[in-house]
């Protein structure tokens, strides 16, 4: 179990380092970082001046150097100007060059700079993440639930009437992308066409005190999606067990219906849904894009827009860091999980 | 409900008929059937794959489907129809009065479930036991069918158990309520032949100590002659013949019944003097049946104009206990008129030796946990260890063992799937044992061929049948054009016995003894020299087994091929084989002729696998000799010996060396080979396991 989990967490910082390679590699083209030199100085800068500040801020140094000052094993590039004066990598405005550190990076606890927002990305992303994480939570457990009841439902009778209006309604929800449905909820529940005015149409406020006024819709937005996929998985999964032989076993040792449901197929049939339950994570992480731009909720999706957006190296880079962790590690529960829910599986 | 008393009989069924409603039309899967089981009674259920026995089981059991019905006739189990029961009262029934056990013993346990959960369920849904009563009760029932350590066998989850582990699971589950009725669907299809032995054994004792009545279905008559008092012959949805076994056995008084036994290797049977009798055609389908008499289009006493006209009914035979059979020519035939011989056939010579396996090794390194990587030292599985024989030209081999002994490791080795981890396979005096499939030439590919158990699963679905044979004939670069190999592949279908037409047939539009024949052309599509044929008839139904064996028989004969034969089924090897190959995990125990490995000396390992091997012959009396435990794993095998861990006769083999040394190769007369301990003096005391009573 140990070596497993020490091997897996091996593969996460490898898939890490080269995702973070990748996009550093890409944002540090020359057209981006003129963008970034444009974004500080101003827009009306000669190439000249902008060879310049690169130059002086280190961003011309070949890209292995400053992928290690970013990772933190490469001393801080440093400028001295004409005046003597030091700047530099880990130099931050404000502190004298002397007490700053030498090195400054992903290893030393630093994830750099936002250019966009102008302070230290790690803060920032906390704070986005963990408004991202009260919505994604919120939306797992309205989603999960009601898509394993909805699949189980469904599956516990093959052909059914019942089984025939779930699995509609489940196709309905998945096939509706979130830009549409959210904006159908919003026309409906919040808005004076149809004059319910039960919900707010925007979650910005849900940032700070959500409750069920302005939560409501973004969540159900999210989960409607992903619900219907979970079902359909579900229900597959469901029908199936259902007419394995050992079901046949139980109904015939004279276990009642709800039991043969309940303790005999249930946990059969949720080894195949809970694998794609926990792919659900990094899909809910990208995913909520739409939705917090929708509804103005500024969490990790936004964040990820606005970084984008503006060349914002230091960000994208740690929004990646925290995507790969955040994959790995559903991964992870997920394997183990497996292992729970299925005896003929064990990890030594 | 509490459990009622009834005099009468336990289950009485009559008239049965059960339909299955698809949107297109009623097939009927049983017809007027009628049988009563009395308390204590074991009745034998036997017939082919699709003869409707599975189907009154669960009928029984009132669990169709959503499709399946009772279309007419009642189903009165201890004096109360059950076709009137609701679906509550059914409920209390089953499990506590009616169990079941199946098949498939895996399928049948849920694997999510530990085996104490799975067990204790019974008793607290029927008696509203207590968890601790109805475990104490689980512990109980789990010794009665004699499974070490319960304790450990129930907080253990069904795939830690050997598959004749979860079969006496399956039984203890349904006995856990003492039920009036048991019904067995195939309980030991599943199984290795001694371990079936084993729980044919158990059932029977536990019928007499709970006084249980029995069901018992099978297509194996050797196992119902074991098990039961009365049988019933089912055929196409009918029962043919009920009665007592020494009745239908000795005096049959139906033609499929007769023909069944015919088709049958029973001692005695020989494939050159004595060959079986296959039934010819086919087992007609459910909506294609005959006017009149179903066997009528497979019947040797056939008559247009009485056969083919009405329905028939069950008629009684005077004279016998409650013996009745749906013939309307019993009184013409003559029944004991001895079999129609065949043409004999002279015995094969033998040529050439043209494969010698020397010293023969197979290990394989499987780490410990497959699937989280190598975590913990890799295990090394002794699949052969030193296998040494030679095979001639013309001559059959047969390799029997029970699962797990190494047989298919040992054609996947020859077949150039795996290659040796030592010694040597020569073919004509060319080394190919450490040659892969991918290295050997298209000539060595073609001269070893294989024939598969299964036809159900080694066809293309997708490509016609010519069409597969076709491109084996171009992957072994056999004619120069189209035409010229459709030619030669209409050539092979004659030599297999297909109509030509077959070849536009997808395989799904044939049975699965004509999926055979084309599994059998294809191995010979390009002259192969040396065939290995893995169980190639046990999957398929008895009266079809006989028609492929002969046509294997004779496409051997004519093409000189070299037949390795693989398989557990002990009759048919002795029926067609020229020498026999024992194994025991990985090992050759014994090497002989038929006569010799048949007749003892044996091996004590053979001896036993003989004794356990169900032959429905009433006259034959068998030596009842039942391994205990199961086969050791291969990955940790026994010091020593393979066999000591199981052998009867260890402790004739003085100084304790059976658990040390492994033992050398003892040669007999006339090259009977042995592996075993035991002196020759020690060696002539065995009596015969199988002998006919005096006649």
């Amino acid at each position: 179990m140990l070596i497993f989990l020490i091997k897996r967490l091996g593969v996460m910082l490898l898939t890490a380092l080269c995702l973070t390679f990748v996009v550093f590699f890409l944002t540090n083209l020359y057209p981006n970082l003129e963008k970034v030199a444009k974004l500080e100085g101003t827009q009306r800068m000669t190439d000249a001046q902008v060879a310049t500040f690169l130059e002086r801020n280190g961003y011309t140094q070949p890209v292995f150097t400053r992928y290690g000052e970013w990772l933190g094993v490469l001393p801080g590039f440093t400028y001295t100007n004409d005046e003597g004066k030091v700047t530099g990598r880990c130099i931050r405005r404000g502190v004298e060059a002397a007490t700053a550190p030498v090195r400054c990076g992903v290893l030393q606890g630093d994830f750099g700079w936002s250019v966009v927002f102008k302070d230290n990305v790690g803060p920032i992303v906390w704070k986005r993440l963990g408004l991202t994480g009260k919505l994604m939570l919120t939306v797992l457990l309205v989603m999960i639930p009601s898509a394993l009841i909805i699949g189980v439902l469904a599956g516990m009778r093959e052909g059914s009437r019942l089984d025939r209006f779930l699995s509609t309604f489940s196709i309905a929800t998945t096939a509706t992308p979130e830009y549409v449905s959210g904006v159908i909820l919003i026309v409906v529940f919040s808005s004076r066409v149809v004059d319910l005015k039960w919900f707010k149409g925007t979650a910005t406020s849900a940032m700070e005190d959500a409750n069920l006024g302005n939560f409501t819709l973004p969540v159900i937005t999210i989960a409607l999606y992903g619900m219907g996929y979970i079902a359909r998985m579900t229900r597959a999964s469901m029908a199936e067990v259902m007419t394995a032989q050992y079901i046949r076993t139980a109904r015939l040792k004279g276990v009642s219906f709800p039991n043969i449901v309940l303790r005999h197929a249930l946990r059969n049939a949720l080894i195949a849904p809970f694998t794609v339950i926990m792919l659900q994570f990094p899909w809910l992480l990208t995913g909520v894009v739409i939705v917090e731009t929708l509804f103005n909720y500024k969490g990790f999706g936004w964040l990820l827009v606005q970084a984008a957006g503006n060349n914002d190296i230091e960000m994208l880079l740690s929004v990646g860091i925290v995507s790969v962790i955040v994959v790995l590690v559903t991964q992870l529960i997920s394997d183990i999980g497996y292992v729970y829910l299925n005896p003929r599986i064990r990890i030594g | 409900m509490a459990k009622w008393d009834y005099d009468g009989p336990i289950l009485e069924i009559e008239n049965l008929s059960i339909s299955f409603f698809t949107r297109m039309q009623e097939i009927p899967a049983v017809m007027d059937f009628s049988c009563t089981v009395q308390p204590g009674e074991a009745m034998g259920l036997v017939g082919e794959s699709g003869c409707g026995k599975s189907t009154v089981a669960l009928g029984v059991m009132q669990d169709l489907g959503v499709n399946g019905k009772v279309v007419s006739g009642t189903i009165k189990f201890k004096g109360r129809d059950l076709n009137e029961m609701s679906a509550e009262e059914l409920r209390d029934l089953r499990g506590s009065e009616i169990a079941m056990i199946y098949q498939e013993p895996m399928a049948s346990l849920n694997p999510a479930m530990k085996v104490g959960q799975q067990l204790a369920e019974v008793p607290m849904i029927h008696e509203g036991a207590s968890k601790e009563a109805a475990w104490d009760l689980a512990r109980q029932v789990v010794e009665d069918v004699r499974l070490p350590d319960p304790e450990r066998i129930l907080s253990s989850f069904p795939h830690q158990l050997s598959g004749g582990q979860q079969q006496r699971i399956v039984i203890a589950m349904a006995l856990m309520s003492k039920p009036s009725l048991l019904i067995l669907d195939e309980p030991t299809t599943a199984l290795d032949v001694t371990v079936e032995a084993g729980i044919v054994d158990l059932v029977k004792a536990l019928g007499v100590k709970y006084g249980t009545s029995m069901l018992f279905i099978s297509h194996n008559l050797g196992l119902i002659m074991d098990v039961c008092d009365r049988l019933c012959v089912m055929y196409s949805g009918e029962a043919v013949e009920t009665g007592s076994i020494k009745d239908v056995f000795d005096k049959m008084q139906h033609p499929y019944t007769q023909a069944l036994f015919r088709s049958i290797p029973l001692p005695g049977a020989d494939k050159n003097t004595h060959p079986l009798v296959a039934i010819p055609g086919n087992f007609p389908l459910p909506h294609e049946r005959p006017n009149g008499c179903n066997f009528g289009p497979r019947c040797d006493y056939y008559q247009d104009g009485l056969c083919n006209i009405s329905d028939l009914s069950m008629v009684t035979i005077d004279g016998d206990d409650r013996h009745e059979s749906r013939c309307l020519r019993i009184p013409d035939i003559d029944w004991d008129a001895p079999i129609a011989v065949a043409i004999e056939q002279e015995s094969a010579e033998l040529g050439d030796v043209v494969l010698k396996f020397d010293n023969l090794k197979k290990y394989y390194e499987v780490s410990a946990n497959a699937l989280f990587g190598s975590s913990g030292a890799s295990k090394v599985v002794k699949a052969n260890e030193t296998l040494s024989f030679d095979a001639r030209e013309g001559e059959t081999l047969a390799i029997v063992g029970e699962s797990g002994c190494g047989k298919s490791t040992l054609a996947k080795v020859l077949m150039g799937l795996e290659t040796a981890t030592a010694g040597s396979i020569q073919m004509h005096g060319e080394e190919i044992g450490a040659v892969p499939i991918q290295d050997r030439d298209t000539e060595t590919v073609s001269s070893v061929q294989m024939v598969f158990q299964n036809p159900f699963d080694t066809l293309n679905p997708s490509m016609s049948v010519g069409r597969q044979i076709i491109r084996a004939l171009e992957i072994f670069g056999i004619g120069d054009n189209n035409s010229e190999r459709r030619a030669h592949m209409l050539e092979l279908m004659d030599l297999v016995k297909l109509p030509r037409e077959f070849a536009d047939r997808m395989p799904r539009q044939l049975s699965g003894g004509q999926k055979q024949r084309v599994g059998i052309a294809r191995a010979f599509a390009g002259d192969a020299k040396i065939v290995v044929a893995d169980e190639p008839v046990s999957a398929l139904d008895v009266s079809v087994q006989a028609a492929v064996t002969d046509l294997l028989m004779e496409i051997q004969r004519k093409e000189r091929t070299t037949l390795l034969f693989i398989s557990h089924d002990l009759s048919i090897v002795r029926y067609l084989s020229d020498r026999v190959m024992v194994m025991y995990l990985g090992h050759v125990v014994e090497l002989g002729t038929t006569d010799q490995v048949f007749s003892p000396p044996y091996h004590p390992y053979t001896e036993a696998l003989l004794s356990a091997v169900p032959i429905a012959d009433t006259r034959v009396v068998k030596k009842r000799i039942v391994l205990d435990g199961d086969i050791p794993s291969a990955v940790n095998p026994p010091p020593g010996c393979p066999f000591q861990t199981r052998c009867r006769w260890k402790s004739e083999v003085p100084g304790g060396i059976c658990d040390t040394e492994v033992p050398p190769i003892q040669t007999l007369s006339n090259g009977h080979q042995l592996k075993c301990h035991l002196t020759e003096e020690i060696l002539e005391t065995m009596e015969p396991v199988i002998k006919f009573a005096a006649e």
